[in-house]
């Protein structure tokens, strides 16, 4: 009974480890600039994209190469996603301060786009968009400032640029037929095959933890200390924090808040990133992989407070092990038959009716704490 | 500038004479000039986008003028479809179970499908089913002053609960098949039959133009102005005296019935609903109507619904791949170049000059009501 009870808590450590991951990016954007990145689960995908290129590019070689191609995945993922965070952020988000249900919208819809991106990216699509933006650069580095950059010339030649990369794109598709267009990795799941030392496991008593399991929890506390020490100790951490507890005065102060938003977002996608490396060890990666997560990594910066990692940690463990203890049917077992609530968890003990359970539960919990387990303190009225 | 302003009692007449040549037309005049066409299929498609249309006036009720972004409309909208289509499985003759518990091995009918058997049951679980469920939802969340992102995200995880009920549930209510309709019976004919879908076509028409004025009405008045408040400046608001929760508690519940009613009437027109309702992406589709069309405008709601989804239609049938870039870039597009939606642009021509809106001057300063998200914190 007690190698049950132990099993379950570990799967749902587990669980709210993965869950953690995807939250830490996500709790620091959302405390720093109150906006919620619907396509945080789309920055997950592409780390975990990310990992399957780089363990076909370095897996293959075998050997020490796909004992530890992994240690390279992981920065990797990290880079690009934080890459692709930055974009965001610079092109679509730092327009819609201010307006956090339009922010809102606005990365659904760019999530929309990454997921049909991953799903029907080719050669002559790569081509097409490099050609773009290689154009639009050209523009603005040449030929806006002589026309007097006037604001509707840049539109035309934006809008331009794009019918003739798409031109260039399609063509080249159709010479060269196959090669170029034959999706990198489709609409169906692609696998990551974890190296040898992580598929296995480590004996302990009558049950067996699982490797790859481990490796996650270590991930997930590697990359909470490291966020912890890097908003506690370093000058940019700080500059962080401030904003994040007041804005206007920490502009006022001559902190560069545009920077720190920039960074901060750039800082979060990148943890998605990391935390889409871990999924991808758990099942197969595919373009909805995002989706799957986050609702749930919602969950936990709601539950958890706003801008506190400490909250994040404790609400991803609860969310986590409720979750397992539930679906798993361990509590009509403990229970017993006689026992009248046997039915009741009986009714729940799937992963769906698990999430109802877990939901409803939250919803009683915000009726008591309404900003969270560690809410900020404040002043203001609306707090 | 040509100024077509009217005095209020004039404009109102005109107003309706106007929706009711609509509905008229819609009626008597669209369907025989599409079978002209050879386009016979879209007075089906027109019929299901116009239930869609009134889903869309729910969520323009609370999203253009109240300002809470539900992204959870799903539930609501097959609360209604499930109660409808749950009426239609039962009329088989007495003692026999619908088709599918037999698959189960379910042999008594579950103890909430026996209401469903009285028409009028269900005619009115279609409105309060949605409308009290919203309610309960609501009431728990506003009264906890949840708001913002905050209350956007309760609302989806709420929506993802249900999916996973509905979803889960193969001997309540059929799961993840979900329940058809189509070759149930109403009133002894097939409900796929003609008459029976040309009844259902007209019925949605009237109950747009039903819905339109309920709204119209409902943000005219002084409970109009409350919601408008109520987006603008909560607080102030709260210190004016007012308590918003009964008004968002309110307005949320019929933005649910008006959902739900859409629900139904796209169920039976369509054929089928599945817990597919209830995914994430329809949901903001709905929000997506009220944003293109324009919110804070009734006939952009309307207008937004139908647009998009003839957009779809014919996009995602040419260019499959292609739909969901354009539908990614739609959202881009109408948060940053085109915040008042079509019927804003078309304002911008300045041939009907908008309402003049009185407000604090505070507001005409920064123009960003939701902008205590940010405010709050500091």
């Amino acid at each position: 009974m007690l190698s049950v009870l132990l099993d379950t808590l570990f799967d749902g450590i587990s669980i709210g480890s993965v869950l953690l991951l995807a939250a830490l990016g996500l709790a620091i954007v959302f405390g720093l600039m109150g906006v919620i990145n619907m396509a945080h689960g789309e920055l997950m995908m592409i780390g975990a994209y990310t990992m399957y290129l780089v363990q076909n590019s370095f897996g293959g070689l075998g050997g020490v190469w796909f004992e530890s191609y992994i240690f390279l995945a992981l920065p990797t993922a990290f880079l690009v996603a934080a890459l692709g965070g930055l974009m965001l952020e610079r092109w679509v988000i730092r327009y819609l301060y201010g307006r956090p249900l339009e922010t809102l919208l606005a990365t659904w819809g760019v999530s929309l786009i990454l997921q049909q991106f991953v799903r029907s990216v080719n050669w002559a699509m790569v081509i097409g968009l490099v050609l773009w933006g290689a154009l639009i650069l050209t523009g603005r580095l040449l030929v806006w400032p002589r026309w007097g950059n006037l604001p509707w010339m840049s539109r035309v030649w934006v809008i331009a640029a794009g019918a003739l990369a798409w031109g260039v794109g399609a063509l080249a598709g159709e010479r060269f037929g196959l090669a170029l267009e034959e999706p990198w990795f489709g609409a169906e799941g692609v696998d990551v095959n974890a190296p040898d030392w992580l598929q296995g496991g480590i004996p302990l008593g009558d049950f067996q933890l699982p490797a790859s399991r481990l490796f996650i929890i270590s991930l997930t506390s590697i990359c909470l200390l490291g966020l912890y020490l890097f908003l506690q100790k370093s000058p940019w951490g700080l500059r962080i924090r401030a904003v994040t507890q007041n804005r206007s005065m920490s502009a006022c102060l001559g902190i560069p808040t545009g920077t720190v938003d920039a960074l901060t977002f750039a800082l979060g996608s990148g943890l998605a990133g990391v935390a889409g490396c871990a999924v991808s060890l758990l099942g197969s990666v595919d373009p909805n992989l995002g989706q799957e997560y986050i609702v749930n990594t919602f969950m936990v910066v709601v539950v958890g407070g706003v801008g506190n990692l400490v909250g994040s940690v404790v609400a991803a463990m609860t969310i986590g092990i409720l979750q397992d203890l539930f679906s798993s049917g361990i509590l009509p077992l403990l229970l017993g038959d006689k026992n009248p609530l046997t039915g009741f968890f009986n009714f729940f003990a799937t992963d769906s009716m698990a999430k109802v359970i877990v939901f409803a539960l939250i919803i009683i919990f915000l009726q008591v704490r309404p900003a969270g387990m560690f809410p900020q303190k404040g002043r203001s009225v609306d707090a | 500038m040509l100024n077509l302003r009217l005095s209020r009692p004039k404009a109102l007449l005109l107003e309706v004479g106007v929706v009711f040549l609509l509905v008229l037309a819609t009626v008597f005049g669209v369907p025989p000039l599409l079978t002209a066409a050879g386009q016979a299929y879209r007075i089906n498609l027109l019929g299901r986008f116009l239930a869609l249309a009134i889903a869309a006036l729910g969520v323009d009720l609370i999203w253009g003028f109240t300002g809470l972004l539900s992204l959870g409309q799903g539930i609501f909208f097959a609360l209604g479809g499930y109660s409808l289509a749950m009426h239609l499985q039962l009329q088989i003759p007495t003692g026999q179970l619908p088709d599918f518990f037999s698959l189960y091995g379910v042999s008594q009918l579950p103890w909430f499908w026996y209401p469903y058997y009285s028409f009028g049951f269900t005619l009115a679980a279609v409105v309060l089913l949605p409308a009290l469920t919203a309610a309960l939802l609501g009431y728990l969340v506003f009264r906890n002053r949840i708001r913002g992102v905050y209350f956007a995200i309760l609302t989806q995880a709420a929506l993802i609960v249900f999916f996973n009920f509905f979803n889960g549930q193969q001997k309540l209510i059929n799961g993840t098949n979900g329940l058809k309709t189509d070759t149930t019976e109403l009133f002894g004919q097939l409900v796929s039959s003609q008459p029976i879908q040309s009844a259902f076509y007209t019925c949605t028409v009237v109950l747009v133009a039903v819905a339109y004025f309920l709204c119209r009405w409902l943000t005219s008045g002084r409970f109009g102005r409350i919601l408008v408040a109520v987006r603008d400046d909560e607080t102030r608001l709260r210190f004016s005296g007012y308590n918003p929760t009964g008004f968002k508690v309110v307005v949320f519940a019929i933005a649910a019935a008006l959902v739900g009613v859409a629900g139904a009437l796209y169920t039976v027109q369509s054929g089928i609903i599945t817990p597919d309702a209830m995914s994430i992406a329809f949901s903001i589709d709905m929000v997506i109507w009220v944003a293109v069309g324009g919110r804070g405008t009734l006939v952009g709601a309307i207008l937004g619904a139908l647009l998009v989804e003839f957009a779809r239609n014919n996009l995602s049938d040419q260019f499959p791949e292609f739909w969901l870039f354009l539908q990614g870039a739609l959202f881009l597009l109408v948060v940053t170049v085109l915040p008042g939606g079509v019927i804003g642009w078309v304002r911008t021509w300045r041939i009907f000059p908008p309402p003049t809106v009185t407000t604090y001057p505070s507001l005409e300063v920064d123009l960003e009501p939701e902008d205590d998200q940010q405010d709050s914190r500091d």
